[in-house]
């Protein structure tokens, strides 16, 4: 190796995290100005923070009760997803099933659809065909939680298969011959030593399902609305108030800001189906 | 025994295929039932009729659509290309010994866990015209007027930035893992021989990190070509129809029109060229490589 200057690699990564990090900054220093500064010239340091739009967003009930759709529709997704894809990779894993392997190849090509395709007969069936008597599943929260898996389900199943598979299966044997039952096995002795690969599975399906907003845009109307909706709606509304609109984006931000440093060794690998360790 | 193992891990996967039946199968059959019928539940026959392949012989001269397909097209090809060059530079940057690497490796990932909606409303903000920041030192620096609403370049130009300050971070880290991976030896052999630095970026480091270039391409194509949320937020699929890519064409013209039979055309039509497009990659890109092994 040819001796390097450490100067030359510090100061170039220094402008690019400058270029990755300010549009993010800027977020948060609109979200703190009111209106009359937007039009001025710009100012690049922070003086004076002013959280009138944060008192605003904040006090706002409606987008309360989206921030509420939103927390309750991500988490009982990324449940749902860890744990139906924790019992689908075991299956997988353990069992000898015939095509299993396609079933594997199978549930990843629903990660890879464009979802805009699939924004029409979601909304159609949801409307006309996935009902009880007057129940529709349209606008629900279970119904958003459950088109969630669309993607997150597959993602679950990809992410988790190498964890599953990485327990070693003399463990469920040695369970078996002491007695206990497939339910036991799966859930005292397998499950737990799956924590860590559970945990980032969670995170991550979480994240995804926040982050969504187009499906949630076409399948809901007012019950089940989510704040990335919400974001949108605010524009298109009053398109002018930044400042408000800067905000609601702070708060949809923030969540993934704080998962972020524990998933981020895994978002690499996530996002490109473990293709790449990263 | 073997038989009760066997229920057993259908019992586990039943609710998964269950779920992905009733919110991924049966909505793409349905969907191709649909785009074979004329029917808007809003007009003087709000009935569903069969009407064979008209909506199909109607896309292949509707503009609006095939304007969506091209502009779609540009986006990706621009995107994609920049930032596969811009991340194999900062890969390549990456791989030289300083301090604080994993602090620079850390914010670079930030943009990848961000919602695609939200990176919009941020770009909107920096570059609306009169509170953007962008526009207004373009104008006092360089006397640039810079207008995503009114000029279709601008707004197809601040979209393709965009998505190269989101996605570059992914591109940047796949090949990360892999110029690391590469093992020491040929690099030494060939400065020994003489190999100036292009012959030994194209015939070593190019087809040893082929597979993961290979990899993040096709993640990319794919992802791009499904791009919505940032471009809604952005531009709104304008001015005009510059920046309507087809996943916004359909967000924007089936649903307030209500045309549910030709919509399912379009539905489907994309879904086929984003198969083709996929498969087109992978025979061009994956077959010759697994004939060589």
């Amino acid at each position: 190796m040819k001796k390097q200057n450490p100067i030359i690699g510090i100061v170039f990564w220094t402008l690019v995290s400058f270029l990755t990090l300010f549009p993010i900054y800027w977020l948060f220093v609109i979200s703190v100005k009111p209106a009359v500064q937007l039009f001025s010239t710009p100012e690049l340091i922070l003086s004076d923070p002013y959280w009138g739009n944060y008192a605003k967003v904040w006090g706002d009930r409606l987008l309360r009760s989206y921030m509420l759709n939103s927390v309750i529709i991500s988490t009982g997704n990324a449940v749902l997803c860890t744990v139906l894809g924790f019992f689908a990779c075991y299956a997988l894993s353990r069992f000898n099933m015939s095509g299993k392997e396609s079933i594997f190849f199978w549930t990843i090509t629903n990660r890879m659809a464009p979802l805009a395709v699939f924004l029409l007969p979601l909304f159609l069936l949801m409307t006309q065909v996935y009902s009880v008597g007057e129940w529709r599943l349209l606008d629900t929260r279970i119904g958003m939680i459950l088109v969630y898996c669309t993607f997150n389900l597959p993602f679950a199943i990809w992410t988790l298969r190498p964890t599953v598979d990485g327990i070693p299966k003399e463990l469920d044997e040695a369970a078996y011959v002491d007695g206990a039952s497939s339910w036991k096995v799966i859930t005292e002795v397998v499950f737990p030593l799956c924590r860590p690969g559970l945990a980032v599975t969670l995170i991550l399906t979480w994240v995804f399902a926040w982050n969504e907003y187009l499906l949630a845009a076409t399948l809901t109307n007012f019950n089940a609305r989510t704040l990335t909706t919400g974001l949108s709606e605010y524009v298109t509304t009053t398109g002018t108030e930044w400042g408000v609109m800067a905000t609601i984006s702070v708060f949809t931000l923030i969540p993934a800001l704080i998962v972020f440093g524990l998933v981020q060794k895994h978002i690499v690998a996530g996002l490109t189906f473990g293709a790449v360790k990263g | 025994m073997q038989n009760a193992i066997q229920e057993l891990g259908w019992f586990l996967l039943a609710p998964t295929l269950t779920i992905l039946f009733f919110f991924g199968v049966l909505p793409f059959f349905y969907v191709v039932y649909v785009s074979f019928h004329s029917w808007n539940p809003f007009a003087v026959d709000p009935n569903m009729v069969f009407n064979g392949a008209d909506n199909f012989r109607k896309i292949v001269f509707d503009p609006a659509f095939l304007n969506s397909v091209s502009v779609t097209v540009l986006f990706v090809l621009f995107a994609v290309i920049s930032e596969l060059i811009v991340g194999y530079l900062l890969a390549q940057a990456f791989m030289r010994d300083f301090p604080g690497k994993a602090i620079f490796r850390t914010i670079h990932t930030l943009p990848l866990i961000m919602a695609p909606i939200i990176v919009g409303s941020v770009w909107k903000l920096m570059t609306t015209p009169s509170i953007g920041i962008i526009p207004h030192y373009l104008d006092e620096w360089f006397g640039i007027t810079m207008n995503i609403g009114t000029s279709a370049p601008a707004a197809f130009a601040t979209i393709v930035i965009m998505d190269i300050w989101h996605w570059t971070p992914l591109v940047t880290l796949t090949l990360i893992a892999a110029l690391v991976s590469l093992p020491p030896d040929p690099f030494e052999q060939a400065q020994i021989d003489g190999a100036n630095k292009r012959q030994i970026f194209w015939h070593i480091t190019l087809p040893m990190i082929a597979p993961a270039v290979v990899a993040t391409v096709f993640i990319r194509l794919m992802d791009a070509l499904r791009t919505v949320d940032e471009v809604w937020m952005l531009t709104g699929g304008g001015p005009g129809s510059a920046t309507r890519f087809v996943g916004v064409h359909i967000f924007k013209e089936v649903f307030p029109k209500t045309n549910y039979g030709y919509g399912s055309t379009i539905s489907v039509i994309v879904l086929y060229l984003t198969i083709v497009v996929c498969w087109l990659l992978y025979v061009t890109m994956l077959a010759p490589r697994s004939k060589k092994d």
